[in-house]
């Protein structure tokens, strides 16, 4: 089982190369695929551009936090998408049967699933979130500490590591309900655009239901409070983002444990 | 004529069969409503009246745009991405056969997806959305013509736009740049990015005169009877941009079949 596990990375890369090199053989069109990629990503942020250009704080944050908030956002979500957004192409396989194939490789199922069809491309929108960072850099006045860059950077890991679960979450219950790829999206992609703004603005309800029930506040909200000085809604400590990566753990947990039962619960189309 | 009403007919029925896609896609655009109405509201809190639009005119556009958003087909539509990969693909050839015009069967193909989407999933989200937020109905019944005349120019304007740029395989291999672009374009005129009265000055005017515009903010806008020259002219305009870019796909139809040859294999 470890020894399962030790492996998986390897195996992973070595699927991904396969999809880096296919790509690669048209380095024009990549390079086009990457700039559309990050125009298409960045239209968000043009959303909060033009409503700063009406506003000078929204939620109580002022465009530079806003910057920040929106690029550890779509930056997590970016990498999460990118080493595992093909994931959802599972619902697909398993109507077309070639899952099958997956089963009988001496590769887990999961990593082939994670690794089908790679696309570089999708690189383009981290890359467009770190412009946004360092614009936000450049706008803010952070009192930098140790802890809080600290912070920032174990957050960005456990919040990609959160919507990767999420992705796999939704992966898995397309072994129930085929066809059902679009329903993820209201956590994945829904879950980035909750987590651009404050969550504050949609009342204190929301802001339980994504700190309790599906956590997608430690994704960024809660350590980006703590890097701003801001305090914490609902009374909550100030050091409430410092648990973002015990609820990726959870979170990973909580996938691994519903791709699990979704493949045992797997039928072929026999087709 | 009985030929493409068949063809739309069973692409209607093509679509009708997805229905967890469907179920599960209705949803998504509710999750996304909620969502951009807690924008919209804190946004209009701040600033009421901005860009001519009251509290309930923002939420309404939110709910409309979920709705509208699939069968105007902002993200690109199954049909028109069929027609670009037949393109590249070679299988053009088949329907070039066919005893019937090209645009004019994709165009039957494109309404009967368009038709399916907005029964089944536009009307979900502005359900949901109306229990919970107070939303903008036409009052006035004689109003209700003039709002499906615009939702059914709005996707023909849609369907000119995607079109074309299937086409654009004929000419280039590789037309992934030119569909990435065009989706761009249709995601930031067209409202889909923040309603285009938002967008300020010249900048805003530019917006509001291109073709993604007639695709869903005028046919919304007639909805809440927002149009800035009323609601007369935003039809002109939504035809005056149909007209343009049908004339220009059946052309390029033309040019294409005359001098294309097709990739064999």
């Amino acid at each position: 089982m470890v020894e399962r596990v030790l492996r998986a990375p390897g195996q992973y890369w070595m699927l991904v190369q396969m999809w880096i090199r296919s790509t690669l053989a048209y380095p024009a069109s990549f390079v086009m695929m990457v700039i559309s990629a990050m125009l298409i990503t960045g239209t968000d942020f043009v959303a909060i551009l033009l409503m700063f250009s009406h506003l000078d704080v929204f939620g109580g944050f002022s465009l530079g936090e806003m910057a920040l908030l929106y690029a550890t956002s779509s930056m997590t979500l970016g990498f999460a998408d990118l080493f595992t957004g093909s994931i959802e192409r599972v619902g697909r396989r398993i109507r077309e049967g070639t899952l099958d194939a997956y089963l009988i490789r001496p590769v887990p199922a999961f990593v082939q699933t994670a690794a089908d069809e790679f696309r570089l491309d999708r690189i383009g929108r981290p890359l467009q979130a770190l412009l946004v960072m360092i614009l936000a850099f450049t706008r803010l006045d952070v009192d930098w500490t140790v802890a809080k860059g600290i912070m920032l950077v174990v957050s960005v890991v456990a919040g990609s590591v959160i919507f990767t679960a999420v992705f796999v979450l939704g992966a898995a219950f397309q072994f129930i309900a085929i066809d059902s790829a679009e329903l993820a999206n209201s956590f994945t992609y829904g879950g980035s655009t909750l987590t651009q703004y404050p969550l504050t603005v949609f009342g204190k309800e929301i802001v339980r239901a994504v700190t309790f029930v599906v956590p997608l506040a430690f994704v960024n909200y809660y350590p980006v409070l703590f890097v701003l000085d801001k305090p914490a809604p609902l009374g909550l400590p100030s050091w409430i983002g410092l648990l973002s990566p015990a609820v990726a753990v959870l979170m990973v947990a909580l996938a691994a444990l519903a791709w699990r039962a979704g493949l045992r619960r797997y039928r072929s189309t026999g087709s | 004529m009985g030929v493409y009403w068949a063809i739309g007919i069973r692409s209607f029925r093509r679509f009708s069969t997805y229905r967890i896609a469907t179920a599960s896609g209705a949803f998504t655009n509710t999750v996304f409503g909620f969502i951009l109405c807690g924008v919209y509201l804190s946004l209009w809190q701040a600033r009421p009246g901005l860009g001519g639009y009251d509290t309930a005119d923002a939420l309404t556009f939110v709910w409309l745009q979920q709705g509208l958003l699939m069968p105007i087909g902002l993200f690109g539509a199954s049909t028109t991405v069929e027609l670009g990969e037949r393109v590249r693909s070679g299988a053009i050839a088949v329907d070039l056969y066919r005893p019937t015009q090209l645009l004019l069967w994709w165009l039957s193909m494109d309404l009967g997806r368009a038709m399916f989407q907005l029964l089944a999933r536009g009307g979900a989200p502005l359900l949901v959305g109306a229990l919970v937020f107070d939303l903008k109905f036409p009052a006035d019944p004689q109003r209700w013509p003039a709002i499906a005349l615009g939702i059914v120019l709005g996707i023909l304007v849609s369907f000119g736009f995607r079109y074309l740029v299937a086409l654009s395989g004929f000419w280039l291999t590789d037309s992934r740049g030119t569909e990435y672009l065009a989706l761009w374009l249709s995601l930031f005129f067209s409202g889909m990015v923040m309603p285009l009265v938002v967008f300020p000055g010249w900048f805003g005017e530019f917006a509001r005169a291109t073709p993604w515009a007639a695709t869903m903010q005028v046919p919304i806008d007639i909805w809440l009877g927002r149009n800035p020259g009323g609601t007369g002219a935003a039809l002109l305009f939504q035809l005056g941009w149909c007209v343009v870019l049908l004339l220009i796909g059946q052309l390029l139809t033309l040019l294409a079949t005359r001098k294309v040859v097709i990739a064999g294999g």
